[in-house]
């Protein structure tokens, strides 16, 4: 399975979010907690709508989320 | 271990014990005499329509039982939906499942074509109805372990 080249900030976005739980953040996003298990591992790559239903959650714009390739800002 | 891994693996296993346990039980009503007799093609309608109503009986019991013990274990309740990522693997699953069986059914045709005995024939199409089985449930755990 090849790595997938879309990352994200979730983990530390859940951290600083009054340390929200993998399920909490599932509930608000409308998937199950196995899909943001799999984001955060970097094992699956969001479908567009899901993505901005995370960054919603978060009260941030997509690129702060999510980026493409190697993260180098964060 | 999330839900849907755990759900793969109990549906792993209970296809191979339903399958093997079948089998079992099924294997001392196996007609003696000719190998084309009319009572041989009965035995074998029966042994694939039983087991398709008793295997899908107990994947019904045994998913209730699961999710009766995950809850209790747990204290977490089962997702009641499906998102993009289980209805991706889903699909995953069924392509390799689907292809497995096709790949059996081939196999099956091709021993009618070379004159071997219908029971041979039966045997295949069982066997990679199995296989089939096994084939979606190590697909899906497969990639709700490593990912998609």
């Amino acid at each position: 399975m090849g790595k997938n080249l879309v990352g994200n900030h979730i983990r530390k976005l859940r951290f600083n979010h009054d340390e929200m739980t993998q399920q909490q953040l599932a509930d608000k996003a409308g998937v199950t907690r196995q899909t943001i298990v799999a984001l955060e591992k970097g094992n699956y790559s969001p479908s567009l709508e899901l993505a901005f239903r995370i960054a919603h959650v978060f009260n941030l714009p997509l690129e702060e989320v999510f980026f493409y390739g190697e993260n180098t800002k964060k | 271990m999330t839900y849907q891994e755990k759900k793969s693996i109990v549906s792993l296993i209970s296809a191979i014990l339903i399958f093997g346990s079948f089998c079992l039980y099924m294997y001392p009503h196996y007609p003696q005499g000719g190998l084309e007799a009319t009572e041989t093609y009965r035995f074998w309608g029966s042994f694939v329509l039983i087991l398709t109503l008793v295997s899908i009986v107990a994947h019904i019991l045994i998913s209730i039982i699961f999710n009766i013990v995950f809850r209790i274990t747990t204290n977490e309740k089962e997702p009641s939906f499906e998102d993009e990522l289980d209805k991706l693997i889903a699909l995953k699953a069924n392509r390799n499942s689907f292809f497995m069986f096709i790949i059996g059914f081939l196999l099956a045709m091709g021993s009618l074509v070379i004159s071997q005995p219908s029971q041979l024939m039966f045997l295949i199409l069982i066997t990679s109805g199995f296989v089939s089985d096994v084939t979606g449930s190590v697909t899906k755990l497969y990639h709700y372990r490593k990912g998609v």
